[in-house]
């Protein structure tokens, strides 16, 4: 069980795959959640795995469609390697038959590309157990 | 041949990448069929092949000047080349990833593909008329041109 509460001053390790660079310093520039660190990066579901092991993060924001390995196929082997990882896709494909299998295959929440800001740490605080009701 | 509704889609898809990504809505004009060969582009342009329900390109292509003042409203400082072209690329593939809320998972989309130069073209498939939907966003025109059979 995950404990991401304010409290809990251990930093929250996040991992940012993207084929897009813009898209990866984007992420990382917009979001403002306490306590989450940017542990790694990559560009495609295949460096997506090994960032991952040599990097251990506790949440990842995942693209789909990437060269060499897709973003559904890079969550699948990605809860396989640890099964209590939050991973959130970040993605354009923007039906729902998509966000159910990357559901199904493990994801934790789906934003669709274009986001702005507060899209962005909505969706991060959410996926950490941290929104409040307003 | 695209039809008007799905032309629509790529219409509400261009308008709310600049609503939202650019926070500063672009101004389209009407869609239109290119008579005569492709299109030309500008500076830069992202290419997307489609596949499964239908075939074809989807892209969007624009001058260095959009480009550049784009990534400035998205706070990124770094305006190179290499940002350009992953730009206009996550351009072409954010609207077109969109279409699928309506053209559903049997349009299959690729990596974008960028072409960037005074010199470049883009050869749209035989059998297949352009739709071309201009935009403007600040002083800039780009378009985006979907070609779909």
């Amino acid at each position: 069980m995950h404990d991401f509460a304010p409290s809990a001053l251990r930093p929250i390790r996040l991992l940012i795959v993207d084929d897009s660079n813009i898209m990866r310093r984007r992420i990382e520039r917009s979001q403002h959640i306490p306590h989450l660190q940017v542990v790694g990066s990559a560009s495609d579901g295949q460096q997506a795995i090994e960032v991952f092991r040599a990097t251990d993060p506790d949440v990842v924001t995942m693209d789909i469609t990437m060269p060499h390995m897709d973003g559904i196929e890079c969550v699948e082997k990605l809860v396989q390697l640890k099964p209590d990882v939050l991973i959130l896709i970040v993605s354009a494909l923007a039906d729902k038959a998509t966000a159910v299998e990357a559901m199904e295959k493990g994801a934790n929440g789906f934003l669709n590309k274009p986001f702005s800001d507060r899209q962005l740490n909505e969706a991060l605080e959410e996926l950490l157990g941290l929104a409040t009701a307003t | 041949m695209i039809d008007e509704r799905e032309i629509r889609t790529f219409v509400y898809g261009t308008t709310q990448y600049f609503e939202v990504a650019a926070q500063q809505a672009a101004s389209l004009g009407s869609p239109y069929l290119a008579t005569q060969g492709a299109p030309e582009v500008h500076e830069y342009t992202g290419v997307i092949s489609v596949s499964g329900r239908r075939q074809g390109i989807v892209y969007f292509t624009a001058p260095r000047g959009m480009l550049t003042v784009l990534l400035m409203k998205m706070n990124e400082s770094n305006v190179s080349h290499e940002n350009l072209c992953d730009l206009v690329g996550e351009v072409a593939n954010t609207i077109s990833g969109n279409a699928r809320r309506d053209f559903g998972n049997q349009f299959a989309i690729s990596v974008p593909t960028v072409v960037s130069g005074a010199s470049a073209s883009v050869q749209p498939p035989p059998d297949c008329r352009p739709v071309v939907i201009p935009i403007h966003w600040r002083s800039h025109s780009a378009k985006l041109v979907v070609c779909l059979k």
